[in-house]
This record gives C-alpha cells, sequence and structure tokens, in this order.
C-alpha cells in the first residue's frame, strides 16, 4: 500500500513536472501596413558609455514611431534570457554579444523566426554581407538580425616596427615569423621583456576562432558535423603556431603572459608596449584613445597564409531578436527592422559604440565617422573571404572543444596533429548529436 | 459466514478506535514538522524528481522536454572534460577540507593560548572571511600574480624564482587552497568556540595523569570537539562539492580577461583546465552549451555523491557517539 502511495506521489510529480514546462504558442503576423503600437521591452548586456548610445537611438525610434513605448533593461546576459524566455516572461526584444546564441534560439524557437515579417515587408537582405547573414540564421531560419559587427584585424607599434627596420606590417605568416622575432627583446637570463607577438592561444584575442581566417580554415560542414579534422588548413595553423611558440620556449611565454595586464583595462599589454603586434578588433581603436592616447600605431588586415586571402578576417557581431514570449511582437519586429536596417540609425550607432555597421550602405555613408584605422576594420568587413564561426545548437562548445585540444598542442602534452584533431572531430560529433 | 463477517467487523472498529487513538498526537507532530516538510518537498522533493524526469530528456529551459531515454546517460562515458573536472573537485575536497580544518583549528588555539590582544588577533584572522568571494578572489590573483604580484616580488628579493600560480596548472589548484586557507576565519570562529568549550577539569585530570601536550589534545581535546569536526568536515565537503566562485573567478582574473564580452565562462578551466570543476562544468554544459538534460544527469551524480559521503560520515559519527556514551 505504502509503496503503491509513494509511486502515485512520484507519478503525480512527474506529471505536474511535464506539465510546468512551458509549450510554444505561435503567434499570427498582422496584415502589412499595420502601425506598430503599443509598449516592449528591450533588453541588452551595454553599459555604460555604450548603453548611453542605445537609449539615444532608442529616443529616435520612439520619435519615429510615437504610438510605440520602449522600456530598457541593460547590463543583461544571455543565460538570463534564456531563463526568462523558458519561464514565459522575458523581454520583447533582446540582444546578445555573440553570434554563438543564435544556433540555441533558432533551434529552440526562443526567438521567433523574422521570415514571415522579412517576407511581409519585402526586406532584401542582400542589403548585408553574406557573412553577415550566414550568422544570423540556422538550419533555414531567419532568428535574428545584425546588431552592428566586430572584424578583428591586425594592430603593430610604428615606432618599434621602424625601430627595428620593418618597413611595412607582415602580410604572410612567414613575415609575421621573421618580425615577431626581430622585435622581441630577452633579458640577460632569457626570460622574455617584450614579444614581438605573443602566439599563445587564449591569450587575449588569439583564439582559434579569430586566427583561422588567416588560413581559411572550416569549423563545420554544411551536414553540421566537424570540419576541424578533414581541412588541412587548422594543421597549417597549428604548425605554424607551435614553431612560434617553441622559439619562444613556451614556459617562458606563459610566464611572460602571466605578468602582463588584464586585456580590458588599461594595463592591456599593447597598450604597455609590452607587446609589438597584435590580433584585435575594432573596439581596441577606442580604448587606445581612451587609455593610450600616446602610442603610435597602425592597423592592418590579418597577415595570411596565402597572399590571395590578404585583406579578410575574422567577423563577428551582436545579433538582435524578437522572443517567443514577445507579448508585442509586432512592434518587437519595428525596432528590429528599425535598428539593423535603417541606415541612419546603424550609423548613429557605429559613431556612439565604435563598431562596425551591418548595411553595406552604411559602410560608406557621408556620416559614418572613419578615420584610416576605422576604413581598415571596414574594408576587412566588406572582404568576400572574410569568415565567422557557424552558428550550432550547442553554442560554442565546438570552438572549445576545439580550444581545450590547442591547449594542449601548444604546450607540447599532444604531439600526434591529425590524430589530436580526428579526436576533436569525434568528441564535436558526439556533443552535437546529443543536442539533436 | 455472518459470524466472520461480524468478528472482522469487531476486528476493524477496534483498528479504527486505536488509530484513531494514535492519529491525535501524529496530527500534532505533523502540525508542526508540516511547513519544514512542505518545503523539503517544494525544494527539494520536487527537483530531485524532476532532475531525474529531465535527465532522460533533451531539455533547453525553452521547449518542452522530449524523451530521449538513455542517451544523455550514455553521453556521460564520452563527455572528454567531466571526468577531468571530477579529479579536480576531488582534489580540491582531498586537500581543501583537511587543510581548512587544520588550519582553523591550529590558529583557534593559537589564539585560546594568547594572553593578550586576544581579542585583536581574532578579529584579525577573521576579516578575510568577510570578503566577499569575488572581490578576495580577485585580490588574491592579484597578490600572487608572477613578476608584478607582491609576493612574487619579495621572494625574488629572496633570490627564490616563484611559481607562476594561477597561470600553471600544476599550482593553481594548491593556490586555491590557500586562497581558502587565507579565509579560513568562519571556520576558526567555530573551532574557537569549541576549544572554550572543553571542561577544563580534564586538562587538571590529564596533567595529574602525567599527560603532556600531545597526549591532552589527542585524549581530550579531541573527543571533545569531535561534533565539531564532524560538522566541519561534512560540510566542508558539501562546500567542495559546489565550488564554483572562486575558482571561476581565478581562471578569469589570471587568464587577463576579467571582464570579456564572452562572459566569465569563457575562461572556466584556465589553465589547461586545471581550475575547472564539476559544478563548473555542470554549468557550462547547461547554460553555455544549452544541453540542460546532460546538465541534470551531473547534477544527479554530484547530489548522489554528496548525499552518500554525508551518511556515511554521520553514521560513523553515531558509532562514535555510541561508543563514547
Amino acid at each position: 500500500m505504502r509503496r503503491t502511495r509513494i509511486l502515485a506521489g512520484l507519478a503525480a510529480l512527474l506529471a505536474v513536472t511535464a506539465a510546468c514546462t512551458p509549450a510554444p504558442e505561435p503567434k499570427p503576423i498582422a496584415t502589412p501596413g499595420v502601425e506598430p503600437s503599443g509598449e516592449i521591452e528591450l533588453w541588452h548586456f551595454f553599459t555604460d558609455r555604450e548603453a548611453k548610445a542605445i537609449d539615444g537611438i532608442i529616443a529616435d525610434f520612439q520619435a519615429k514611431y510615437p504610438k510605440v513605448k520602449v522600456t530598457v533593461k541593460g547590463g543583461q546576459d544571455d543565460s538570463k534570457v534564456v531563463q526568462a524566455i523558458g519561464a514565459g516572461t522575458g523581454p520583447d526584444v533582446a540582444i546578445s554579444y555573440s553570434t554563438d546564441i543564435v544556433g540555441k534560439f533558432c533551434a529552440t524557437g526562443g526567438w521567433v523566426d523574422l521570415t514571415p515579417y522579412v517576407q511581409r515587408d519585402g526586406v532584401d537582405l542582400k542589403v548585408m554581407p553574406e557573412v553577415v547573414r550566414s550568422y544570423t540564421e540556422f538550419r533555414g531560419k531567419r532568428c535574428a538580425m545584425p546588431f552592428l559587427a566586430d572584424a578583428y584585424g591586425f594592430y603593430f607599434n610604428k615606432k618599434m616596427l621602424a625601430d627595428a627596420g620593418i618597413a611595412n606590417p607582415p602580410k604572410t605568416l612567414d613575415e609575421l615569423t621573421e618580425a615577431a622575432k626581430k622585435l622581441t627583446v630577452r633579458k640577460p637570463d632569457g626570460t622574455i621583456e617584450r614579444a614581438g607577438f605573443l602566439p599563445l592561444f587564449g591569450f587575449y584575442e588569439n583564439s582559434p576562432s579569430h586566427l583561422g581566417p588567416m588560413v581559411g580554415a572550416q569549423w563545420l560542414k554544411p551536414d553540421g558535423t566537424s570540419a576541424i579534422g578533414g581541412d588541412p588548413q587548422w594543421q597549417a595553423l597549428l604548425k605554424w603556431q607551435k614553431d612560434l611558440v617553441d622559439w619562444y620556449g613556451y614556459d617562458k611565454l606563459e610566464k611572460f603572459r602571466a605578468s602582463l595586464g588584464d586585456e580590458w583595462s588599461a594595463d592591456n599589454a599593447f597598450q604597455k608596449g609590452q607587446i609589438a603586434m597584435a590580433v584585435d578588433g575594432e573596439w581596441r581603436l577606442a580604448f587606445l584613445k581612451d587609455q593610450a592616447p600616446n602610442v603610435e600605431y597602425g592597423v592592418s588586415p590579418l597577415p595570411t597564409a596565402d597572399a590571395s586571402r590578404y585583406g579578410s578576417g575574422y567577423i563577428s557581431g551582436n545579433v538582435i531578436g524578437v522572443s517567443r514570449t514577445a507579448k508585442n511582437p509586432e512592434a518587437a519586429w519595428a525596432l528590429v527592422k528599425y535598428l539593423t536596417l535603417d541606415q541612419g540609425a546603424q550609423v548613429k550607432l557605429s559613431n556612439g559604440i565604435r563598431n562596425v555597421p551591418t548595411l553595406t550602405s552604411a559602410l560608406t555613408a557621408p556620416d559614418l565617422q572613419v578615420d584610416d584605422n576605422f576604413k581598415v576594420f571596414l574594408s576587412i568587413f566588406a572582404h568576400a573571404q572574410s569568415g565567422t564561426t557557424p552558428p550550432s545548437a550547442v553554442g560554442p562548445a565546438y570552438q572549445e572543444t576545439f580550444g581545450t585540444f590547442v591547449d594542449a598542442w601548444q604546450s607540447g602534452q599532444k604531439k600526434d596533429l591529425p590524430a589530436g584533431l580526428s579526436e576533436v572531430d569525434k568528441q564535436i560529433n558526439d556533443v552535437i548529436k546529443l543536442a539533436g | 459466514m455472518a459470524t466472520v463477517t461480524l468478528t472482522e467487523g469487531r476486528k476493524t472498529s477496534a483498528l479504527r478506535r486505536g488509530a484513531r487513538g494514535s492519529r491525535r498526537p501524529r496530527l500534532v507532530v505533523l502540525t508542526f514538522i508540516g511547513p519544514a516538510l512542505l518545503g523539503l518537498i517544494v525544494f527539494l522533493g520536487y527537483p530531485l524528481v524532476a532532475a531525474v524526469y529531465f535527465s532522460f530528456t533533451r531539455f533547453t529551459l525553452i521547449n518542452p522536454p522530449e524523451w530521449v531515454g538513455l542517451a544523455n546517460w550514455r553521453y556521460l562515458f564520452q563527455d572528454p572534460l567531466v571526468g577531468i573536472a571530477a579529479r579536480n573537485t576531488l582534489w580540491l575536497t582531498a586537500a581543501m577540507v583537511p587543510a581548512r580544518i587544520v588550519g582553523a583549528l591550529l590558529t583557534a588555539m593559537l589564539l585560546n593560548a594568547m594572553k593578550r590582544s586576544r581579542s585583536a588577533y581574532r578579529t584579525l584572522f577573521y576579516l578575510p572571511a568577510l570578503a566577499p568571494p569575488v572581490t578576495a578572489t580577485i585580490a588574491f590573483v592579484l597578490l600572487l600574480k608572477p613578476q608584478t604580484g607582491p609576493l612574487d616580488t619579495m621572494l625574488r628579493w629572496l633570490g627564490i624564482d616563484g611559481p607562476r600560480w594561477f597561470n600553471d596548472p600544476a599550482w593553481a589548484k594548491p593556490a586555491l587552497v590557500l586562497l581558502s586557507l587565507w579565509a579560513v576565519g568562519d571556520l576558526m570562529i567555530i573551532f574557537v568556540a569549541a576549544l572554550l568549550d572543553v571542561p577544563v577539569d580534564l586538562y587538571e585530570a590529564a596533567s595529574l595523569d602525567g599527560a603532556n601536550a600531545w597526549q591532552k589534545f589527542r585524549y581530550v581535546t579531541l573527543p571533545t570537539i569531535r561534533p565539531v569536526l564532524v560538522f566541519a568536515t561534512i560540510t566542508g565537503i558539501i562546500g567542495c562539492a559546489q565550488y564554483f566562485t572562486q575558482a571561476a573567478v581565478a581562471a578569469s582574473v589570471a587568464s587577463n580577461q576579467v571582464t570579456g564580452g564572452g562572459g566569465v565562462s569563457g575562461t572556466f578551466g584556465y589553465p589547461q583546465n586545471s581550475m575547472l570543476t564539476y559544478p563548473m562544468w555542470l554549468y557550462t554544459e547547461g547554460f553555455r552549451y544549452n544541453l540542460f538534460g546532460y546538465a541534470n544527469v551531473l547534477a544527479l551524480l554530484l547530489f548522489a555523491v554528496s548525499m552518500s559521503i554525508t551518511v556515511i560520515l554521520i553514521r560513523r559519527f553515531k558509532a562514535f557517539t555510541r561508543g563514547e556514551s
């Protein structure tokens, strides 16, 4: 009897558990020409100066759409958005800092497929570069739109290069190796005082995803499984990197790295002249202006293995979407459309936040504030061979699984590169299979 | 047949009367423990049953769970990092719990033995425990920062080339143990109280019997404070099983990326997964990789291990006290 009661209790709990989880509720979209109105909530991750820029653009939106009232909540995190949507609440519109979230939101339907809105309003998505379109959709679902982009380039200290007799920044990996060696200064005991280039993966922006476009390496096959083990470009990149690490000495590099300041502080090693060349995003321009105005630096595209790839780089960015739980999806779409497809809004946002606009037309807009350095990032962004990390249902799991391997590779723990990369493939495919 | 029915009927009514009689005290007991019981059912029983159910599903927090049978449990044997994370947590537990107990006990004994300024020193040793874990960890990592940190600078004055601490896979976990020792004040205060509770006449009797300092500690102090030791061990193990914040912050600061745009979980485990603890991996699988079904498998295993260790320790503790009585 007691056993039956316990079993009945457990069954009831299970039933409650299954029933408590929310079910998707598809919402029909309005007919063409309907004027958006009502209240919506926007969650974003920006703070301080950047949050003010968002407030400014939201004020412009409300002036254009006076019947829509937008409540803005800054400093939000992706996991908060996921939990809120799962609980049936959350924002109407959310901005994420990472394209890694796109696969998750598309696969689960956490963000609605915007295709019906795009088609209804006759939006031509070719107004954005192909790479940007690719990281905002997943398995044929356009559940996100690009909200400004980040392009990764190559920063170099002009004075240090000139002192070392290097006339131009390196364009190839071999030139980068040569320049890195020339620019490195060691103490009498052999420890590093200044690194020409710090090649360790995991240091600042030196991730495989950011350096992959130097060789044109691929992450995933069209069927969503890992392409790493079968792509010789990864092997080429890792061998080049390991050779340079070994030239410095892994332990010496790690010791030097441990002494450096935080990437996002005024103690950034490039800003302090502790490294002569670095891979970094366009946002570093604003940091340099604020925190290290006296550094004489220049910007160029990433050095590449193949000269034909020179000019390209890694592209990523922020993404924006409409929650499945949006109380007012029509007004939410109006806001997304304004922020991502209105040239004036894009230019103003880019000028305020100092990220790259995602509309091709905005790149050449006369009111876009550009200097010679920023122009380099605009050209990297527009380059046909620039690459990105494709969305996946497991977010960044495939990149981080590879990251674990490259950690072991650069330290010398793993020596068999092809076997190691095959193992990485298996691990990635296992986790992707689990996600479904 | 009628007799049988009558006898059975009498038995039943007698049973009912007995049941009614014994129900009253039961009801009183239930009334008193009701609120606590309700809390246990809602906040422990329900989540536990739900976790078991979710562990057999593909669950994303966004959509209703989809039944996948044993797929999540099978993946446990394919997961490349769960073993490393579990070993790190075991290492930290094995090192941190005894280190904290010994450190706290020694500090408490020293404080109790002091004749002057005892309160001032007690406050001084307790202060680090009041610091928020994030702030304390940041401060500690910077204190131990290779080349530029104060400790490394002092070591170099002495001609010693210090280790890379949080930047070295071999030293990162010992550095976390040092951090936990620095903030041992919470446990120290409990030991101070327990030591003050040891009857002085026991020490006097031991002295008359010719016991030396070690024998007094071994045969008087330790048995008397045994319940506190067991408490410290159990709470220590549970705390280590959930060890997260300090390892996450230390990895973030040591990897030179305190406030990266990708969030703090992007640097979990640095260097070379040496600071990746089991709860951090559980969090990563759930919130970063969107595999909440599998994260529930990891949570259930963590619960089972913690619960087993707690039960074993409590049983052993009971055996001790029975032996004493």
